[in-house]
């Protein structure tokens, strides 16, 4: 349902601001990790598994969110090609939030690594051990967390540019700290 | 473009520098997290590259390090001992399946067995609620040096061309000669089950009332150690070890008994080449028996990682900085061999069930 609200939900603008702050967390923990062999390896590692099962699973709730409370407008005036290019990359985080957790916890599987949230429990192998999955997973995993870091940049650019330069309201639909879900007044 | 309600162009311009410094700024702080400008970081890979000289062919398919070796299946078998010290399943009196991993330490895979005095042993313990214990354990008393940077160090300096190198490396990490000494005296066998295999590091073991035990663990053989000139060894051909115990243990299983020596207070957990004094508490917690061997070609060990950080609840890393270095290199010698099986001798497919 598209409706003439000019905010997302509160529980839509909850969701967007915990994930932001865990998928930002979790791609600098991810190139941070890569990068040292010291004990810091290990703690952001021992981090990097539960976060990214923490956001797979706020993403799919955040899905059944959207799919049912849906999302404001965009504004009529808004150029058709900025249009598109605010739906794609709104397809591609959805599909990274979701893909990546599952990406990681694929490649583990297919190492046979244990896959280890916190102390004693581990989530179940959904993969067989196989060298040819694990380097396909591992590349994915890696080279689209680029991507996504390169999408997460694109995002809060174009926020900033509707917030700053636009000043359409865009930005507003997502960061307003109102906690009533009014209705957008006729423009 | 968009039309800016009611801003002059200034402020656009403000605005869009202001973006452009934002979105510039988290990209240097993602280049900076990982450590793109910063070229002395040791990172996973440089230590991974160091174990290939400058200019050589890395063993393609293979681990980096231990590259040769063989699998074998048996069964760890507690003795209860141990869940005095750790509350982890794999102490309670029991049975639990171990796989692994007879190796030598080089990273050569082709190397004649009688030309590397490091031996090894990588395993891994299942048990019945999914959790691992993996370790990888060598022959050598203590570690050759106090820090993953100094070993780093040492890996550059045997590969140097500079023949003042190793004595330089020496100069600045004393510790060094006592793994010379030990080189020049030990004794070596003619088998691996004539080996002790000492895990070095120190871990920590949790027990059911929550105190925590500085610990180190070792597998002592039964059979008796028979000290074997390597010049007698060469003669047994290049892969006389590997013969050897497929041989001993088709003709009966062999065993070595865990052992875990617990450290006083003030005792150096966080530096490996610095053996703990003989008259420490030692535990006997419990027998491995291995009673199957199989070649690494399609055997279940060559594709595990002996990862010493995968471990079950009860048991954590301690000070020891060694288990995340050897963590995060072992995951990179991982991702590459993994990625290079179509170098690998294997005779099977890929994957297995």
């Amino acid at each position: 349902m598209i409706g003439g609200r000019k905010h997302f939900t509160l529980l839509q603008r909850l969701l967007h601001w915990l994930m932001a702050i865990c998928i930002l967390a979790m791609l600098f923990i991810g190139v941070g990790m890569e990068s040292t062999i010291k004990p810091t390896y290990l703690a952001l590692v021992s981090i990097h598994k539960p976060l990214g099962i923490a956001i797979l699973a706020l993403a799919l709730v955040r899905l059944v969110v959207r799919l049912r409370s849906g999302a404001p407008p965009l504004p009529a005036d808004l150029p058709e090609p900025m249009k598109l290019g605010a739906h794609l990359s709104h397809y591609g985080l959805y599909i990274l939030m979701i893909g990546m957790p599952l990406l990681g916890w694929g490649m583990l599987a297919a190492a046979s690594y244990p896959v280890v949230l916190f102390g004693g429990v581990d989530l179940p192998p959904i993969l067989p051990l196989s060298d040819s999955l694990h380097t396909l997973l591992w590349d994915a995993h890696f080279y689209l967390a680029f991507a996504f870091f390169a999408l997460v940049l694109l995002h809060i650019a174009a926020a900033l540019f509707h917030a700053l330069v636009r000043r359409d309201g865009v930005f507003e639909a997502m960061a307003s700290v109102s906690v009533r879900d009014e209705v957008a007044p006729a423009e | 473009m968009a039309q800016p309600r009611q801003l002059p162009p200034r402020s656009v311009f403000g605005s869009l520098v202001l973006i452009a410094v934002i979105v510039g700024g988290g990209a240097a702080a993602f280049a900076y997290t990982a450590g793109w400008f910063s070229p002395q970081r040791l990172t996973p890979n440089k230590l991974v590259d160091a174990f290939t000289p400058p200019g050589d062919q890395p063993p393609l398919g293979h681990r980096r390090n231990h590259a040769k070796g063989i699998c074998f299946t048996g069964m760890f078998e507690a003795n209860g001992a141990g869940s005095a010290l750790s509350y982890a399943q794999v102490f309670t009196r029991g049975q639990y399946p171990a796989l692994g991993r007879f190796n030598l330490g080089t990273a050569d895979p082709n190397v004649p067995d009688a030309t590397v005095q490091v031996r090894g042993m990588g395993l891994q313990i299942s048990m019945p609620d999914g959790q691992e214990w993996r370790t990888a354990m060598v022959n050598l008393p203590f570690f050759p040096v106090s820090t993953p940077q100094a070993f780093y160090e040492l890996l550059l300096a045997s590969a140097s061309k500079d023949p003042n190198a190793m004595k330089t490396f020496a100069a600045a990490h004393p510790e060094i000669a006592a793994f010379g000494a030990w080189a020049s005296s030990a004794p070596w066998t003619g088998s691996y089950a004539e080996e002790r295999y000492n895990g070095l590091n120190s871990f920590v073991f949790t027990d059911s009332s929550g105190a925590e035990h500085s610990v180190r663990w070792s597998l002592l053989p039964a059979a008796q150690p028979m000290a074997v000139s390597p010049g007698d060894l060469a003669k047994r051909g290049p892969d006389f070890l590997e013969q050897e115990i497929t041989e001993r243990v088709h003709g009966a299983p062999q065993r070595w008994t865990m052992v875990v020596a617990v450290a006083n207070p003030g005792d150096p957990t966080a530096d490996p080449s610095k053996a703990w004094p003989q008259d420490r508490r030692t535990v006997e917690i419990g027998t491995l028996t291995v009673q199957q061997i199989e070649p690494e070609q399609d055997g279940p060990c060559r594709d595990i990682n002996f990862d010493p950080t995968v471990l079950p609840s009860g048991i954590r890393t301690s000070d020891d900085p060694f288990p995340a270095a050897r963590s995060a290199a072992y995951a990179k010698s991982y991702d590459r061999r993994t990625a290079e099986a179509k170098y690998y001798p294997r005779t099977a497919p890929d994957t297995k069930p």
